[in-house]
């Protein structure tokens, strides 16, 4: 009988026991999936995005279903970074669990400001920040796509946090090796990617966009080709660990980010519609490197078989 | 509490012209199951990449789970001929359903089309009996008539072009109704249906000053309270416009919570 193979991995100074997160904006706050599955076996949860103070978001229609996705188009509403702390961050304390919290600000300061606010608050271990969401005017993917706003953002909170800082990183800019390493070189511990790709659905009947925002983020195995893409380059720009997500609903899925140069993965959109996906993509993680007779997860990181023509 | 469970299906026929019914081997869900509540499928017939449908729960006799459907969009289609034995992954019970108070005011139930299933649960389930409104656009669109006349409910019909009951809308049906009975003290209004029809009834009920309880049929992503697709602005406890989920702290809404136009967010 062979050894269990390691899973655990650590980024960004979390120790994990497996290499997979709940993503962003897939898993609320935490108590919408806590009874439904067990939060001691994931690798870490990621909060949805957090501002200083309550936001609504965008009016409905906030979602469509596509070919093989979702777009979607909720506009960050979330309850504050203070009423996270109160109201659900006790609870999450309770797991054996790394919290890595996703945090937005309308303005470069307010960035700062949300960062700084957990500085003093247990339970927080990573701050991921969203500098890439498609779905608000002000904030998100304007602070994304322009290399010298990324670089001031993020070493803004870096300045600001104590804690490990994950930028998310957008799918929609020219060279994700620059943004990587604008990132790395900003004083990030670790990069995420890729946040939703900006998309359209159009009611032909009535001549208007489905979602009231018109334009929203694709998420889903839709993406999954251009995010595996977009890692594999990223993680070749830079030394600090890649988050790759982008449509993994299995084991097979996340190995493909692995191999492609990820050291973690996300579960996102397939969530929604098995609770379960994140648990049964670490068992088939741990089945595929019995299979291949790897001693750890660790060792399948970036071995992607190609070398690109000179 | 909801958990998630191998439903497998046990009897899947047309329910009436138009509409078809589901039963489920469910026994874990259906014994938690309220009237009002739903259950979030999983339609192994669509795409794995598919959305979960939510149905409400018609009836829920431990260890069988009853839906009624009509099939009109992608999902319904695509279940329509799922063979008994096939087994559903299930989530639910979910959501807030109708609160179930052995006494109160005369009961008053308004159902718009298929909006009659989770009313006939109730009806199983409430132990008051009063009057039920049941409208649809034709005959074919009237489901569950018996369930409320056999348990001594006063059964009100209406169809929009009158091949059964009375023609009209259901609301005029019930304007009359309560036109008529004058000064005999508030009653207490259960709907569900489309949601002109909610809408229509909660600013009824608030001029009446009744009680009135609404369920909302909203598109959902996730069903668990995640994904805050299927949000609806209520007014909170301190007066503030928020928004509600409609698969957490819905389906079911106390009327007068409801705001419905324009707030900006």
């Amino acid at each position: 009988m062979t050894a269990k193979p390691d899973l655990s991995v650590v980024i960004a100074g979390i120790r994990m026991k497996n290499p997979v997160v709940l993503a962003s904006g897939t898993c609320g706050y935490g108590p919408e999936y806590a009874d439904l599955i067990d939060f001691n076996a994931l690798g870490a949860i990621t909060i949805k995005g957090l501002l200083s103070e309550p936001w609504m978001g965008n009016p409905p229609p906030r979602l469509v279903e596509t070919p093989a996705g979702l777009l979607n188009a909720i506009g960050l509403q979330n309850p504050g970074v203070d009423a996270f702390i109160a109201d659900y961050l006790p609870m999450l304390r309770r797991y054996d669990l790394p919290v890595i919290v996703n945090i937005w600000g309308r303005t470069m300061q307010e960035y700062g400001e949300v960062a700084a606010r957990f500085n003093d608050v247990e339970g927080v271990h990573a701050l991921e920040l969203n500098i890439s969401c498609p779905n608000i005017k002000a904030g998100g993917m304007e602070f994304g796509t322009d290399p010298k706003v990324a670089a001031e953002v993020i070493g803004l909170v870096r300045k600001r946090t104590r804690l490990p800082l994950i930028p998310k990183l957008s799918p929609t800019v020219h060279s994700i090796a620059l943004f990587a390493r604008v990132a790395e070189e900003s004083g990030a511990d670790a990069i995420s990617l890729i946040n939703s790709v900006p998309a359209m659905v159009i009611d032909i009947e009535r001549r208007r966009p489905v979602l009231s925002n018109g334009m929203g983020g694709l998420t889903g195995p839709a993406i999954r080709p251009i995010a595996v893409r977009l890692v594999w380059q990223a993680s070749r720009a830079v030394k600090i660990p890649v988050i790759g997500m982008g449509g993994i609903s299995c084991g097979r899925d996340a190995l493909e980010f692995i191999i492609a140069g990820a050291s973690a993965v996300a579960v996102g959109t397939a969530n929604f519609l098995d609770p379960g996906t994140a648990l049964r993509v670490v068992a088939e993680i741990e089945d595929y490197l019995r299979r291949h007779g790897l001693a750890s997860v660790r060792e399948l990181v970036g071995t992607l078989q190609f070398k690109q023509g000179s | 509490m909801r958990l998630i469970e191998e439903a497998t299906i046990v009897e899947h026929a047309e329910f009436t012209a138009g509409y078809r019914r589901l039963v489920f081997q469910a026994p874990r869900i259906a014994a938690l199951a309220a009237p009002g509540q739903f259950v979030h499928m999983r339609i192994p017939e669509l795409s794995p990449e598919a959305l979960r449908r939510p149905f409400s729960i018609y009836q829920s006799h431990a260890p069988y789970l009853h839906v009624i459907y009509k099939p009109v969009g992608r999902g319904t289609q695509a279940m329509m001929h799922a063979p008994p034995g096939e087994t559903y992954n299930l989530i639910g019970p979910l959501g807030r359903g109708f609160p179930v108070a052995p006494d109160g005011p005369p009961p008053v139930f308004v159902a718009g089309g298929y909006g009659v299933a989770p009313l006939s649960f109730l009806a199983e389930r409430l132990p008051r009996r009063g009057v039920a409104f049941i409208g649809g656009r034709t005959a074919q669109d009237i489901l569950c008539v018996e369930d409320f006349a056999s348990r001594g409910w006063d059964v009100r019909v209406t169809t929009e072009d009158g091949s059964r009951g009375e023609r009209g809308r259901v609301t005029e049906s019930f304007d009359r109704w309560v036109a008529a009975r004058k000064d005999a003290g508030p009653a207490e209004l259960f709907a569900c249906g489309p949601e002109g029809l909610m809408r229509a009834l909660g600013e009824r009920t608030a001029t009446l000053g009744w009680q009135a309880w609404v369920s909302l049929d909203r598109p959902m992503g996730c069903g668990i309270g995640a994904c805050l697709a299927c949000v609806q602005h209520v007014r909170d406890d301190g007066g503030k416009v928020a928004w509600a989920r409609c698969c957490t702290e819905g389906p079911v809404f106390d009327a007068k919570d409801l705001v419905w136009d324009g707030v900006a967010p």
